[in-house]
């Protein structure tokens, strides 16, 4: 399934806040340093760059919206991080768990390396600190997909704390008006996933599959430095290429291995920050934006009614649109941490500090980790950009589509038109064409080779472009446009090719 | 002997104690209230029944609290006490599994190969009933 492109981009919707005009968000410059804005709920004066309505009506005030992210991710791994059951989407209910996965008496946590390498890795790509040593804690609470009635996380001292993550958003109508924002990485901690429960509201119970439970969990804290949904969405974005290029999450959101929760608030600009709502089962990259925006907007109108918000947990309805409240109201949850009493601390070793004489399965080197980390998309984007002129944007669509990058390299490889036209034909036409059909680039009927060889007449000038277009039609099942391109190759070679060979030759090139 | 123990936890020690913020009622106070046993049985899904149950809970405090005799200032608090161990760390290796029909045999109720369990919204009610 085609992903839509640049869907990071603003391509004309504004911010109409309440009662203010809409207006357009001026140009904030580039920020690149982290702007934190301190912890919410505290009274500390937020430095965001202010979203501006064009004319304020007289008497009324600017908002600020403030949005935090945890993000988890599902830990690419063969087995789960406490035990040695499988890790797979789609398999026949609780056929992969294991007696500890369900709790049973006797029972104890053996962690897997794979993941605490994922850790590290994910924690190096996104500039963290790495934590030599780190803890492991139970939470606490009761929910019928927990068999344990805790969950085993990192509360007091997780893997990785103080990194940032870049990510680029379009300001102003062009797509070429990009600029890149950081957003701080509060920390990055390695904990279970739950199992699932199905609501039979029919028969009044809920079905419990574990497959999950006890699947690897990297969550990541984003600091509330974002601030609105376009932004939101564009560092979920990132990090999810990210994760995918570290081959530590494949970051799914519709397989539910990458899910969202935001932490939202306004206030006026100078002013300490708003209480802060938490929106839970965001797990649709393009309802992202759209709750977090609705949940901003929601927050605004209540405020400038007179009411109040509450510090309170709400789940975004896709079919509604819109943010309801989601538990009822029994006061903040009372977690009731404590150490895991099974597990000691994990410690991470570096070159410098590895143990002489250590078996190597049972340190992990940050160093060698770090030596080991594939190229970050961020990087290859820029390589793209210096090796064939290419406009970030552009870098930014070949990444954006999964085996786009791939397929152009491949184009590249065997064709002796000029990159830049390359870029052009993946870009427009070729890509133009899989979102019509609907189809990823690993369905896609024109092969590399087909489309260099194309290019290759086109830049032999033995055919026009409009011609070249005309293949695609071909592709499509419009046989009568292969007639048309025998007549230009005929021309082409004035007169003295043999039609029935051109027909045969473009036959067996555009069936490949 | 019980005095002492009154005394000592009227002596709300902050010196050498860290870890996780605790809403338990050492405030120098052993009587617990209603509202931290209903708090109490929603957390832990207890149910303590009689007032016989309350009382017992204050004497564990009260022994708990003893603890408090120690000075502690200045020393640094342990991780647990495995902080020194090796921790194992397994290859991702598949080596478990495959056993729905046993695990489910522990169920009250099954559907197909699902466990059954009562609908959410009833965790929070169960305890309104007591």
């Amino acid at each position: 399934m085609a992903t839509p492109m640049l869907r990071w981009c603003c391509p004309g919707r504004r911010w109409i806040f309440a009662g203010i005009g809409g207006g357009s968000r001026h140009g904030r410059g580039v920020p690149t340093g982290s702007t934190s804005s301190g912890k919410k709920g505290q009274s500390s004066v937020a430095q965001q760059p202010l979203i501006t309505a064009q004319k304020p009506r007289k008497g009324e005030r600017e908002w600020a919206a403030v949005v935090g992210l945890e993000i988890h991710a599902q830990i690419a791994s063969n087995s789960k991080l406490f035990s040695g059951s499988q890790v797979d989407f789609a398999a026949p209910p609780n056929s992969l768990v294991s007696f500890f996965d369900a709790s049973l008496p006797g029972t104890l946590p053996v962690l897997n390396r794979r993941c605490v390498e994922a850790a590290v890795m994910t924690g190096l790509a996104l500039d963290c600190h790495i934590n030599r040593k780190s803890l492991f804690d139970r939470k606490h609470y009761f929910y019928a997909d927990l068999p344990a009635g805790y969950q085993i996380t990192q509360q007091r001292l997780p893997i990785a704390v103080n990194g940032s993550l870049a990510y680029s958003v379009c300001v102003g109508k062009r797509w070429s008006q990009m600029v890149t924002r950081t957003v701080g990485v509060k920390q990055i901690q390695l904990e279970q996933d739950s199992g699932k429960s199905l609501h039979d509201n029919l028969r009044s119970q809920t079905l419990i599959d574990l497959n999950r439970a006890g699947v690897g969990l990297l969550e990541v804290v984003l600091e509330p430095d974002m601030s609105c949904g376009e932004e939101a969405a564009a560092a979920v974005r990132e990090l999810q290429l990210i994760l995918q290029a570290l081959g530590t999450s494949q970051a799914n959101m519709a397989e539910g291995q990458l899910r969202v929760d935001a932490n939202i608030s306004v206030h006026h600009p100078g002013e300490p920050l708003g209480v802060r709502t938490e929106v839970k089962n965001l797990n649709s990259a393009r309802f992202l934006a759209k709750a977090i925006d609705y949940e901003i907007q929601r927050q605004i109108s209540e405020l400038e009614n007179g009411g109040k918000i509450l510090n309170e947990t709400r789940s975004f309805d896709y079919k509604l649109g819109c943010t309801v409240p989601m538990r009822d109201k029994e006061g903040k949850q009372d977690y009731r941490f404590m150490p895991e009493p099974n597990l000691p601390p994990l410690l991470l070793y570096d070159s410098g500090s590895l143990p002489t004489g250590a078996d190597p399965q049972q340190v992990i080197d940050i160093d060698q980790l770090r030596e080991r980390l594939p190229e970050l998309p961020r990087v290859t984007r820029e390589k793209l950009v210096r090796q064939y002129g290419m406009l970030p944007e552009h870098s930014f669509a070949l990444l954006n589509e999964v085996g786009l990058l791939e397929f152009f390299q491949n184009v590249i490889k065997e064709t002796r038109a000029e990159p830049k036209k390359v870029t052009s034909w993946v870009l427009n036409t070729f890509l133009g064409f899989l979102k019509q059909q609907n189809l990823a680039v690993s369905e896609s009927p024109v092969t590399p080779s087909a489309l260099a060889e194309l290019l290759d007449l086109l830049d032999r000038k033995a055919i026009s472009s409009s011609a070249a277009k005309q293949v695609t039609d071909v592709k499509k099942g419009n046989p009568r446009a292969i007639n048309k391109l025998i007549g230009l190759v005929r021309r082409a070679t004035l007169g003295r090719a043999d039609p029935t060979v051109i027909k045969e030759v473009l036959e067996r090139q555009l069936s490949s | 002997m019980w005095a002492r123990a009154v005394w000592l936890g009227l002596r709300a020690s902050a010196g050498g104690r860290r870890g996780f913020p605790s809403k338990a009622a050492h405030q120098g106070s052993r009587r617990v209230t209603a509202e931290l046993i209903e708090h109490l049985e929603r957390l832990a899904l207890v149910d303590f029944g009689s007032q016989e149950a309350v009382a017992r809970l204050e004497k564990a405090i009260a022994f708990a609290d003893r603890l408090r005799a120690v000075d502690t200032d200045g020393v640094e608090p342990m991780e647990s006490v495995l902080e020194d161990r090796c921790l194992y760390l397994r290859s991702d290796n598949v080596v478990e599994g495959n056993c729905a029909e046993e695990l489910l045999q522990n169920s009250h109720r099954v559907v197909e190969e699902y466990f059954v369990a009562p609908p959410v919204c009833l965790f929070g009610e169960i305890y309104e009933r007591n």
